[in-house]
């Protein structure tokens, strides 16, 4: 068996050099130091293919333009077993990966790993920092909620606001002055899964190539002592690393949900904009700087600190390498931690919480009695139109369509805008249009007006008969002449109150022929079939007085 | 350090790396394959929708009955208008779709009491058997339901061929 084993890999060797060539990786001379401050390197390339591969699957089930975008991601997450997952270990893995990236950093700061030979090492990891940033921010923008489209209308007006370059940059990510599109989508999307996957990779080959040259950055001592190989005591400190990390990264794809907000809305002016937490800092320092001096903050400061990360092996020339002599690298490094902590706390503190108690209406009608018969008969064309099939209303599972009942806040011209042609108020909308006239979309969106969490479940219960009275009553212009509700003309007496004054057999006959009742009575004679008799008279006779 | 437990640390290294990247490569491809694999729950496609008013359906006399119904395809959603032939069979309901089961052209019904396509002139009864023509199997049929006088319809199903 074992000769059998044996004899083909090296058949294979022979034809391929595999065995030598993971031998000779595997079986690196590795400083005597070496131990687990050195694994952060191998995680972090373990979490990018992680994202690869939930990146590859994600895709599977995405359409890449705008309105589908948010559409398909919603499948994902509802429809698809295990998509929940595969979207939470891509969200929290690209945390993480900043996460590890940093530490990964400031373990090298500390050892003075980057120095001399070892400059390039350095660069090009900082190239790849800045890579994975750049994943963070197109990423961003991908679900096309209204958080993805506000945070990334802020990053584009900051790109955009580059001196010279600023309008060529703009222009290069698809949007012509900070505005945010399907160009810009398309552009975003592209990065993201086009180019910056295979510059990543090939900065990751040259990385782990300029580490392999130089060798492991040794510590003071290290020459004294016999080196190490790196397998298999090394490679088992880096396997137990990444298993850890994955297993946090699990645990947090399960247990945290990683939100889907509404789609994206580029007429809600309401919104504030928040960027992802590891971005948090620029925006806080944004702040300080106001009028011509945002610039400073937008541009001049993160431009300085990348360059002055690049060339930190230049600037920091001495021979100290041991931690404990490197104590300019340790100020510097906590004073770095300890602004950054205090703008991302500072942001996190000035974050609005959703005040509720301000969007509860209390002047709004509680019950279905209260609505005046425009927005009763609403209910009638809500409900022939199947407007629940794909809306919640107020409570119960999340469907496709934003929350009837919800913060929508839009007026019923907007509503009748979108009702003809969804895609045309809102970019992406996969709602159909409604089949209506206008004087039938207009009352359905009186209805959708009164709408609040509060009160959804009471107008929602109203009966039909009540229902297919209104529509009568609002069909035959019944308010042109009555009140109902406080709504309507005073010609005629007001409704409400009607089961006092008069019996249901002399309203059927008054409906029938007003004359016979009522001499001198301008109210026109009604042709009623007997069902709608019954639907209007039920309807008037329910009224409160 | 002696020989052996120079092996035996080696040993218990390579269990460890062998053992926990099984693990991990296990923890990925499971989840991702019941994610590829497992078909959509499409919670919504099988809603009811209230077709229309039969309370005055006569025994045997179809009624054409249009309706619309949202449509699912991925995360698209459609609203379609559908159209439902109703019979009523004694004390059963059944919807019709408006499609012949032969290429699919649109029947009607006629007055001598027979539903005739128009196209190679197939001839179902008001139940839906095939009497005569090129047609395969029965008319297609709504999974349907009555309440308070009203016909509700979920999904068309098709029919059986006829033996």
């Amino acid at each position: 068996m074992k000769d059998w084993r044996r004899r083909l890999l090296n058949w294979l060797d022979h034809r391929t050099g595999l065995e030598s060539a993971i031998r000779n990786f595997l079986l690196e001379d590795i400083p005597a130091s070496s131990g687990w401050h050195q694994i952060f390197g191998s995680v972090a390339v373990f979490l990018f293919l992680v994202q690869a591969f939930t990146g590859a699957l994600l895709a599977f089930n995405y359409a890449p333009t705008p309105g589908d975008a948010y559409n398909s991601l919603r499948y994902i997450l509802t429809e698809l077993t295990g998509g929940p997952l595969m979207r939470g270990l891509h969200h929290w893995g690209a945390s993480m990966m900043i996460v590890i990236v940093v530490l990964h950093m400031v373990q090298v700061v500390l050892y003075g790993a980057y120095k001399k030979p070892r400059e390039a090492t350095w660069m090009v990891g900082v190239m790849l920092l800045l890579l994975t940033l750049a994943y963070g921010l197109t990423g961003y923008l991908l679900p096309w909620d209204n958080r993805a489209y506000w945070g990334t209308v802020v990053a584009t007006r900051i790109a955009a606001q580059a001196p010279l370059l600023g309008p060529y940059l703009s222009r290069l990510l698809g949007s012509f002055g900070g505005e945010v599109g399907v160009v810009t989508f398309a552009r975003f999307y592209g990065l993201h899964v086009l180019l910056l996957p295979p510059a990543t990779t090939i900065l990751i080959a040259l990385h782990i190539y300029l580490v392999r040259k130089h060798g492991v950055a040794p510590q003071p001592g290290d020459e004294a002592r016999p080196s190490k190989k790196f397998f298999p005591e090394q490679v088992f400190k880096d396997t137990v690393a990444i298993f850890t990390a994955f297993v946090v990264l699990f645990v947090l794809a399960i247990v945290a949900r990683v939100p889907l907000e509404r789609l994206a809305d580029p007429t809600d002016t309401t919104y504030v904009p928040r960027p992802e937490w590891y971005f948090l800092f620029l925006f806080q320092t944004l702040k300080y700087f106001e009028g011509p001096l945002e610039i400073l903050g937008s541009v001049v400061l993160p431009t300085l600190a990348i360059a002055a990360l690049l060339l930190l092996p230049f600037v920091d020339r001495g021979k100290a390498r041991r931690v404990t002599e490197r104590t300019g690298a340790v100020a510097a490094l906590m004073l770095l931690a300890i602004g950054w902590a205090g703008l991302t706390a500072a942001a996190v503190r000035s974050t609005p919480k959703p005040d509720l108690a301000a969007i509860i209406d209390f002047s709004q009608p509680t019950e279905w009695i209260q609505l005046t018969p425009v927005e009763l008969a609403g209910i009638g064309y809500f409900r022939q139109e199947n407007c629940v099939n794909c809306h919640t209303v107020g409570s119960g599972k999340a469907k496709e369509g934003p929350d009837l009942a919800g913060n929508i806040h839009k007026s019923a011209a907007w509503m009748i805008q979108h009702f003809k042609r969804p895609s045309a108020m809102v970019p992406g909308s996969s709602m159909p249009p409604i089949m209506l006239n206008d004087a039938q979309l207009n009352t359905l969106a009186a209805f959708l007006l009164k709408l609040n969490p509060q009160n959804a479940e009471a107008l929602q219960s109203a009966p039909d008969f009540a229902v297919q009275g209104a529509l009568i009553y609002q069909t035959r212009q019944c308010g042109s002449c009555h009140v109902v509700n406080g709504s309507g003309m005073k010609l005629g007496p007001p409704l409400n109150g009607l089961r006092r004054r008069r019996d249901r057999a002399w309203v059927e006959r008054h409906f029938r022929n007003p004359q016979a009742s009522s001499p001198g009575t301008v109210m026109p004679p009604y042709r009623f079939s007997p069902s709608e008799m019954e639907s209007i008279c039920s309807y008037l006779f329910t009224l409160s007085d | 350090m002696s020989e052996s437990s120079q092996t035996g640390r080696r040993r218990f290294y390579l269990s460890f790396i062998y053992g926990l990247w099984a693990l991990l490569s296990a923890a990925l491809t499971a989840p991702a394959l019941v994610y590829l694999l497992l078909p959509p729950k499409l919670r919504n496609r099988e809603d009811w929708v209230e077709a229309g008013d039969i309370d005055k359906l006569a025994d045997h006399v179809p009624l054409e009955l249009t309706f619309r119904q949202t449509r699912r395809d991925g995360w698209k959603l459609s609203s379609e208008q559908r159209t439902a032939w109703v019979v009523k069979l004694g004390s059963q309901v059944v919807a019709f779709g408006p499609q012949c089961t032969h290429l699919g052209c649109a029947y009607h019904w006629e007055p001598k009491g027979e539903f005739l396509c128009p196209c190679h002139s197939s001839v179902f009864g008001p139940d839906g058997r095939v009497i005569s023509g090129p047609a395969p199997r029965p008319l297609d049929r709504y999974e349907s339901r009555t309440e308070n006088g009203k016909l509700w319809v979920r999904a068309l199903k098709e029919s059986e061929p006829t033996s």
